[in-house]
């Protein structure tokens, strides 16, 4: 029976499917079955930071409204064998999918998958609403910055209030807060938010911290998930979370601003 | 106060402005959600016929739900501006704001 994760923010821009991209490959490097479906119906996008946009053939609506089967939608993932992409639709709009046709493709990925990810889009309409209402567990990834932090608190309300874990009254959904572009420098110098500051309004428990880094744009430039930059501290901090969230215990890194020494500094490296 | 102190002072941090700017603002959003769907209309109309007697600021108007047990308690803290020396009867159909 397979956990369903919702990677959510309210925002647009913060990461969602960067994340979704990096956990669901973190997940699926550690032998965890892993199925990650892009809930962004008309603006496909999980594809292309994958990598698997020219083999897209069926897609998550096409399943939906049984005009594919779901075994034929499902993308092998081309580095890792137990991680499986759904891609969004780019022909149909948000009402595509229903509650019963969700429920319905879950319930069958729920059998043979351990996790389920759900790449939520961006606002709180009805693609949104879909990918976290059947969810288990919850990712709210937020910038250091205003209205990414205040539309966070928003979708923190429709988790706890419209997801099925709410409706139903039984366990609410595991919440977790991963701040992503995070920039110590500007931290330091009192221009950006600090982690300590989202995390006192926001008041989630903390499962990473990815920092700003040039290397996301590179992963998704070449549709490579940002983890497998397995030397850069962006995929080293999302292997952490990973690993953070099946259990194991890392400690925060990449919260201080990077020293650089006399002759780097000279030598702009 | 030296002139380095009153430069240091008074430029309040923009990261420190951004935490105190969401504090408030979510707080407020939080109370909105918490309450029944009908409060925020319940809230506005009954502004609306104090309004129609009263010159109000909206600004200062405080709703607060409670809940003590089974039974819940609405407060609704309007402050109403000082009367005018003159008249202090106010025709009843004045309306001045709405």
């Amino acid at each position: 029976m397979a956990t369903i994760i919702v990677v959510t923010s309210g925002k647009g821009g913060v990461g969602k499917t960067t994340t979704s991209a990096s956990v669901s490959t973190g997940l699926a490097k550690r032998g965890f079955k892993t199925a990650v479906i892009d809930f962004d119906v008309g603006l496909r996008n999980l594809d292309l930071v994958m990598g698997c946009e020219r083999r897209v053939v069926y897609d998550f609506v096409n399943v939906i409204q049984n005009e594919a089967l779901l075994k034929q939608a499902l993308i092998r993932d081309k580095h890792c064998d137990n991680l499986f992409i759904l891609p969004a639709s780019q022909t149909r709009d948000k009402e595509a999918l229903s509650k019963e046709g969700v429920g319905r493709v879950l319930d069958e990925l729920r059998d043979s998958f351990d996790y389920i990810v759900c790449d939520s889009p961006a606002g709180i309409e009805q693609g949104a609403l879909m990918a976290l209402y059947f969810a288990d567990e919850a990712f709210i990834v937020t910038n250091p910055e205003v209205s990414s932090v205040r539309d966070s608190d928003r979708i923190l309300g429709i988790l706890q209030a419209r997801s099925k874990r709410a409706e139903t009254g039984s366990t609410p959904i595991k919440e977790h807060l991963l701040v992503t572009r995070y920039s110590p420098r500007r931290v330091e110098a009192g221009e950006m938010l600090s982690l300590k500051d989202v995390q006192d309004l926001l008041g989630i428990p903390l499962i990473g911290v990815i920092p700003e880094s040039e290397v996301v744009l590179q992963a998704s430039n070449s549709g490579v998930p940002v983890i497998h930059f397995d030397q850069s501290p962006s995929g080293q901090a999302y292997d952490d979370v990973v690993a953070r969230f099946l259990g194991e215990s890392r400690p925060m890194r990449f919260l201080e601003p990077e020293r650089k020494n006399f002759l780097r500094r000279l030598f702009g490296t | 106060m030296n002139l380095l102190d009153y430069f240091l002072s008074k430029r309040k941090k923009s990261a420190v402005v951004a935490k105190e700017r969401l504090q408030i603002i979510l707080a407020r959003e939080r109370v909105d959600r918490s309450g029944p769907d009908y409060l925020p209309a319940l809230k506005r109309e009954i502004l609306e016929v104090v309004a129609k007697y009263v010159s109000i600021d909206v600004e200062q108007v405080q709703v607060h739900l409670q809940r003590e047990g089974n039974c819940e308690i609405l407060e609704l803290n309007i402050s109403l501006p000082e009367p005018p020396p003159a008249s202090t009867n106010q025709p009843m159909g004045h309306s001045a704001a709405n």
